[in-house]
């Protein structure tokens, strides 16, 4: 058994689970399953998985420490709770939604982008600096917005987050990060971490390398930003604030830096123990920070940091079977 | 002329605070090159301790200001000891996001056991005088007077003491420094007791200008702080002075223009800008990498 997971799936078996997981998606939807107090919690896990994946690509595999996540978050709510509400509400959330989430994502990933340009500048501690005064402006920016409900927030948005919709945006986000990171291109921004000069000497383009991490890292916030204001119906910039980025930090770390797998667990572990925890109010406030204090004191690579469960991994990345050379 | 004298003081007095913030965050920073993100709710939970010292005990202000000051240094060396000190030698991101989370730890244990905002007893009953149309209380000289003898104290403390002289060799080199003799955890212990000790100055001063204390304010001031500190050029002791009162200047100053809460954008705005244009602030050096 053990041996059987350190191998590749055979051929077909990630679609076949991944066709049925949708299914089973699509099915308890359909006819109501589970009642609406788990699928509230199976919605937030996906968009927790979505957050954590998408931060760990710049704060695991790129090295770099952002703390804007929920920024980019906020941008994509309030931009896609724009387009549901007040530019295409006429539409049908058929086709709407989605391009409303789509939408969420590419704001978030143009200021991304920006982001990405200052990183050129400054990394480490100051490019932590920047991320934080980012997500100060965003915040106070959109309280002084009247246009999306300034500080009162942005009310009636339309609940259009569906499970299906969550899981095929999960799975899209874990596809594109792994294929990235994966790709010859994406071993650059793993050499951004490792040691950017000796990378750029050895020819990488770590700019490009730095520009698509921030990119693609807030295009996908930003899309788990408009799922989650499309969960919830109801936005305010007081959401977005730096306990929302510690917590995908708490995400990132638990799972462990630089992993696909990590990264499911730790917001599967997150999610589950912050309902667990609801009980004590904001009492869960404290334990959740004193988990990542502890964790980067006694275990700091997470469950997982930078180890990888096969089945993500492509498949060329596994030495050739003896027989078929 | 008069409106601007006054919101010149005001912005003096404002600075102060933020001075004394400041110059915590950034003698860790100097020794320790870490962002001691905990420090601003340092700052907080100062005033908290105040306001505990003030009900179960009406001591006056000088008293007060030096049991806060105590308290709040034990505080800083506890975090110290319990939460930096394992991680010395750790990835510096592992130190930022620790220092991330004690900060979190602080305001929310604050928050739960004080959810709302709390009134603060005077310590102090200010006379006001009045020089024209210019308004001055007896409580904006004390703030300033006390802030800048403060910082006066310390700048002679790190220039001219054997103490001092140790923590400026720890920030050069911290390898070959304990080779020299240097017990590196003691002065490293005293920098966060002296942080925090002035922090805890801080909490004093702000509580007795602003009564209303609650435990958000790490964040709304003490975050504008650790802004200032950066705006000067993090590390640098007489940086974050500057950087302090210019912030302090910038903030009153946008209130007289724009609605107050254009406030946080301006502010953070123009931290953005100066790190873009000047990325180690107005007298930081540039730290040189070396392959």
């Amino acid at each position: 058994m053990t041996r059987w997971f350190r191998q590749p799936p055979p051929r077909g078996v990630l679609l076949a689970f991944l066709v049925a997981g949708l299914a089973a998606c699509f099915v308890i939807e359909q006819f109501g399953l589970v009642d609406d107090y788990v699928r509230f919690v199976l919605i937030t896990l996906g968009i927790n998985i979505i957050l954590c994946v998408s931060l760990n690509l710049v704060n695991g595999w790129m090295g770099e420490f952002s703390v804007g996540h929920a920024g980019f978050m906020a941008l994509g709510a309030y931009l896609s709770a724009c387009v549901s509400v007040k530019w295409l509400a006429w539409g049908d959330p058929l086709w709407m939604f989605p391009l409303a989430v789509i939408g969420g994502g590419l704001m978030a990933g143009a200021v991304g982008f920006l982001l990405g340009l200052l990183s050129f500048k400054t990394r480490g501690d100051y490019l932590a600096i920047i991320t934080l005064a980012f997500l100060m402006i965003v915040k106070s920016g959109l309280e002084n917005i009247p246009y999306v409900g300034g500080p009162r927030g942005f009310l009636g948005i339309g609940n259009h987050t569906t499970l299906l919709w969550t899981a095929v945006w999960t799975v899209l986000t874990l596809w594109a990060i792994r294929n990235l990171v994966y790709s010859r291109f994406g071993r650059g921004i793993v050499a951004v971490r490792e040691d950017e000069i000796a990378a750029n000497a050895m020819g990488v383009d770590t700019r490009k390398a730095k520009l698509a991490a921030f990119v693609v890292s807030s295009f996908f916030g930003g899309v788990a930003g408009a799922l989650f204001a499309h969960q919830l119906q109801f936005i305010n910039p007081g959401v977005f604030d730096i306990v929302k980025s510690t917590e995908i930090l708490v995400m990132v770390y638990l799972g462990g830096i630089g992993s696909l797998a990590g990264s499911i667990l730790g917001a599967t572990a997150f999610t589950f123990l912050s309902q667990v925890l609801q009980p004590l109010g904001t009492w869960r406030m404290v334990i959740l920070p004193l988990i990542l204090v502890l964790l980067m004191i006694f275990r700091p690579r997470g469950i997982m940091g930078m180890r990888e469960f096969p089945w993500f991994v492509p498949r060329r990345e596994f030495p050739a079977k003896e027989g078929k050379k | 002329m008069d409106y601007f004298a006054q919101q010149a003081i005001n912005a003096l007095q404002l600075g102060s605070i933020y001075a004394l913030i400041a110059l915590g965050y950034s003698m860790v920073y100097g020794v320790l090159v870490m962002i001691n993100f905990a420090h601003g709710d340092v700052f907080m939970v100062s005033s908290f301790f105040c306001l505990l010292l003030l009900l179960v005990l009406p001591v006056p202000f000088v008293a007060a200001l030096i049991i806060v000051m105590l308290a709040t240094a034990i505080l800083g060396v506890a975090i110290e000891r319990l939460a930096y000190r394992p991680l010395r030698n750790a990835p510096r991101v592992s130190a930022i996001i620790t220092a991330l989370g004690c900060g979190l730890v602080i305001q929310n244990t604050t928050l739960s056991i004080s959810p709302y905002s709390q009134r603060m007893p005077e310590l102090f009953t200010p006379v006001t005088w009045q020089f024209g149309g210019v308004s001055i209380s007896s409580l904006q000289l004390l703030i300033i007077g006390v802030s800048v003898g403060l910082m006066i104290a310390l700048d002679f403390f790190i220039r001219r003491t054997r103490y001092g002289m140790a923590m400026r060799a720890i920030a050069q080199d911290r390898i070959t420094v304990p080779l020299m003799g240097v017990p590196v955890n003691q002065v490293i212990a005293m920098t966060f007791a002296i942080g925090a000790a002035l922090g805890g100055a801080a909490g004093v001063l702000y509580a007795s200008a602003y009564p209303v204390i609650s435990a958000t304010m790490g964040v709304l001031v003490g975050w504008k702080a650790f802004v200032a500190a950066v705006i000067g050029g993090i590390g640098n002791v007489r940086g974050a002075v500057l950087g302090a009162y210019v912030l302090g200047a910038v903030e009153v100053f946008t209130v007289t223009v724009l609605p107050s809460t254009y406030r946080d954008l301006v502010v953070y705005s123009l931290l953005l800008v100066i790190l873009i244009f000047k990325p180690y602030g107005l007298l930081g050096r540039p730290a040189v990498q070396k392959v």
